[in-house]
C-alpha cells in the first residue's frame, strides 16, 4: 500500500471526497467541456476572467478520484490569477506528471499542486491528472469546443 | 491473502487447474512484487505453449507464402494454412471449409459482411437490427452502412438484469428487416443471449442472422448449423490463439452471392485489364497474403481446448463464476452488472463511491489484472445509466484462489477511499 500512497495522497483523497468549487458560476465568462474517451470522464469548467485576471472557478461533471482532485485544486490554484500566469501552471503541471520535470527544483511554482507528481509512475492515469488542466487551457484560450485527452 | 474459502476447488474428472496453468508460460510472473492474477480474459486471453510451439515452429521450418509457390516450403506453409482451415471448420461445425473465411479479427468480419452483404442488401427505409448490449464493432459498421444507403438502425432494449427483451425484438422485425446482428455473449454483462431461438424468430420472417461470437466461442460448444447462424464471426485472440487473426463463417450460398470485400492477390481466378473474375470461396474474401502463422497458431489454439473439451472448460468457469458471485456479493458497497439468467464467464460491477478507475490501479497493485472503463460499449453504459464498471473476466486456467485474491485487493480499496 505504501506505493499507492505515493499516487493517492491523503490530500488528493480529500478533494476526491470533498471536492471543492464543484458548482456552476452564475455569469461565467469562460466554459469549456472535457472529455477522456479512454475512461468516459467528461468535466464542464466555468471561469469569470475579468480584467485578465481569474476572479472565480469552478467545474462540475464525473470523473475518478484523480481527475476530480485534481479539477478541485485546480480551480483553487488559478483564482487570482492572470490568464498567462494560468497557461504557465498548465506547462509546468503537465510537465510534472509527464515526468518531465522535477517539481521540487521550483516548489514555489506550483505550490500544493505538486501532490501530483506521483501520477508520473502511473502512464495510465495521467491523462486522468491532466484533464482539468487541458480544459483549463481550452477555456483561457476561449476556444469554444470539446477538449479530448487524446487531441494532445 | 485473507481467503474466503481457502480450499481447492473441486476437481472435476481430467480437468486440473494447476497442470493447465503450467501450460501458460506467462502465468508464472510477479507484477508489484505479487503473483500475476490475470483477470482480463475478455480482453484478451494468455497463449500456452502449445501455441508458442506452433508458431516458431511454423517460423522456424515451414515459412513461405501461400497458394502459389511450386516449392516445397510453400507446399508445406499452404497445407498447414488450409488444415488450420479445416480445424476452425470442425470446432465451429461448418458444413465446408468453403465457409471459413479468415479475417483479422471479428470486427473486420462484421465489416467485411456490412461493407458486402449490407451494401447490395440495404436500400433506403430498409432496417438492421441489433441490440442494447452490443460492442462498438457491432454497432459502428451498420450505422455506417446504413448511412450511404438511408437505412435505419433498430435496437433491442435490455432488462434491468441485462437479458435482451425479447418480445420487443419480435415487435422490431418488419417488412423492411434486411439482418439482425447480435453478440452471443456480452463482454459487459457476461449475458449469453438465446442465439438459436433469435435466429429462429428472424428466419420465420425470412430475414438473415450475423452472430458475434467472439466472447463464445472459447467458453461453450457452439455448433453453427445447429444454430442455423447466417455469419458467425469471432477472434482468435481470445481464444488463446495470437492476435491478427480471426474468423467469419458465413453460408455458402450467402457468400456466393456476396461481391468481393477487398481486390488484390489471392483473391482472383484471372486478371485483365478490361476484366478480373474472382476466385472461389473462401478466397475470393481473403485479399493479399493472409495471416499465415496466425491461422496455424488458432489451429493450435483450437486444438489446445478441444483437447481439454469445451464441456469441461465450460463446467469449470461455471463453477468459477458462481463462486466469484458469491464472493464478490460479499464486498460491501459493491454491486454487480449484469445478472441475467443464462451468463457465463464475466464479473462486471461498480463499487459506491470509489470510480472504476481507481479500483483498477489499486487492485493492480496487488497483482490482479483487470479492466475498466466503458468496454467499447458506450451506449450499453448509457442504457446502465453509468460511465464505467470494473470487469474481472475468467479463463480456463482461473482459479477460486484468484477470486480471493481480487475479493482481498477490493477490501484494500474499500479501506483507501472509504
Amino acid at each position: 500500500m505504501s506505493d499507492l500512497r505515493e499516487l493517492y495522497q491523503e490530500v488528493i483523497l480529500d478533494h476526491n471526497r470533498r471536492p471543492r468549487n464543484f458548482r456552476a458560476i452564475e455569469g461565467a465568462n469562460r466554459h469549456a467541456e472535457g472529455y477522456n474517451p479512454l475512461c468516459g470522464d467528461r468535466l464542464s469548467l466555468y471561469l469569470k476572467v475579468e480584467d485578465g485576471m481569474i476572479t472565480d472557478a469552478s467545474f462540475q461533471g464525473s470523473g475518478c478520484a484523480i481527475s476530480k482532485a485534481s479539477a478541485s485544486m485546480m480551480t483553487d490554484s488559478v483564482k487570482g490569477k492572470t490568464l498567462s500566469e494560468a497557461r504557465g501552471m498548465f506547462e509546468q503541471f503537465h510537465q510534472m506528471v509527464t515526468g518531465n520535470a522535477d517539481p521540487l527544483a521550483h516548489p514555489e511554482r506550483l505550490g500544493k499542486l505538486a501532490v501530483f507528481e506521483g501520477v508520473r509512475n502511473y502512464p495510465a492515469r495521467v491523462k486522468c491528472a491532466s484533464l482539468a488542466w487541458h480544459t483549463l487551457r481550452s477555456a483561457v484560450d476561449a476556444k469554444d469546443e470539446v477538449v479530448s485527452t487524446e487531441a494532445e | 491473502m485473507t481467503s474466503i474459502a481457502s480450499i481447492a476447488a473441486p476437481s472435476q474428472a481430467g480437468f486440473n487447474v494447476r497442470r493447465i496453468r503450467e501450460d501458460f508460460p506467462i502465468l508464472r510472473q510477479t507484477v508489484h512484487g505479487k503473483p500475476l492474477v490475470y483477470l482480463d480474459n475478455a480482453a484478451t486471453t494468455q497463449k500456452p505453449r502449445a501455441v508458442l510451439d506452433a508458431l516458431t515452429a511454423y517460423y522456424s521450418e515451414d515459412n513461405a507464402n501461400v497458394h502459389r509457390g511450386v516449392h516445397l516450403l510453400s507446399e508445406r506453409a499452404t497445407q498447414a494454412f488450409e488444415d488450420a482451415r479445416a480445424t476452425v471448420q470442425h470446432f465451429i461445425n461448418a458444413a465446408s471449409t468453403r465457409e471459413i473465411v479468415f479475417t483479422r479479427n471479428a470486427t473486420e468480419g462484421i465489416n467485411l459482411v456490412a461493407q458486402t452483404f449490407g451494401r447490395t442488401r440495404l436500400g433506403p427505409g430498409d432496417e438492421v437490427v441489433i441490440s442494447a448490449m452490443e460492442h462498438h464493432s457491432n454497432i459502428v459498421p451498420w450505422q455506417m452502412v446504413c448511412e450511404e444507403k438511408g437505412a435505419s438502425l433498430r435496437v433491442i432494449p435490455i432488462t434491468d438484469e441485462g437479458a435482451l427483451q425479447l418480445e420487443e425484438y419480435e415487435r422490431l422485425l418488419g417488412p423492411h428487416t434486411r439482418l439482425v446482428s447480435i453478440v452471443h455473449l456480452s463482454n459487459v454483462l457476461g449475458t449469453i443471449n438465446p442465439v438459436q431461438q433469435i435466429i429462429a424468430t428472424a428466419h420465420r420472417r425470412g430475414v438473415p442472422v450475423l452472430i458475434d461470437g467472439s466472447q463464445a466461442v472459447h467458453h461453450m460448444t457452439v455448433d453453427v448449423q445447429a444454430l442455423d447462424a447466417d455469419f458467425y464471426v469471432f477472434t482468435g485472440h481470445k481464444l488463446y490463439g495470437p492476435t491478427g487473426i480471426g474468423v467469419l463463417y458465413g453460408k455458402e450460398g450467402l457468400l456466393e452471392g456476396m461481391p468481393p470485400y477487398q481486390g488484390g492477390g489471392d483473391m482472383i481466378k484471372s486478371v485483365t485489364f478490361e476484366k478480373t473474375t474472382y476466385n472461389a470461396l473462401p478466397y475470393k474474401f481473403e485479399a493479399g497474403t493472409p495471416n499465415i502463422a496466425g491461422a496455424i497458431g488458432l489451429a493450435a489454439a483450437v486444438g489446445y481446448v478441444t483437447g481439454i473439451g469445451m464441456d469441461r472448460i465450460s463446467a469449470h468457469e461455471r463453477e468459477l463464476l458462481a463462486y466469484g458471485t458469491a464472493a464478490l456479493s460479499g464486498v460491501p458497497g459493491l454491486t454487480l452488472i449484469g445478472t441475467a439468467a443464462e451468463k457465463s464467464s464475466v464479473l462486471s460491477f461498480v463499487m459506491e463511491g470509489v470510480h472504476p478507475h481507481d479500483i483498477g490501479t489499486v487492485v493492480d497493485q496487488e497483482g490482479v489484472a483487470i479492466r475498466t472503463g466503458h468496454h467499447c460499449a458506450q451506449p450499453l453504459m448509457q442504457r446502465l445509466g453509468i460511465p464505467a464498471t470494473a470487469r474481472a473476466s475468467l479463463a480456463l486456467y482461473n482459479t477460486r484462489e484468484e477470486i480471493d485474491a481480487l475479493v482481498a485487493a477490493l477490501h484494500k480499496v474499500r479501506e483507501l477511499f472509504t
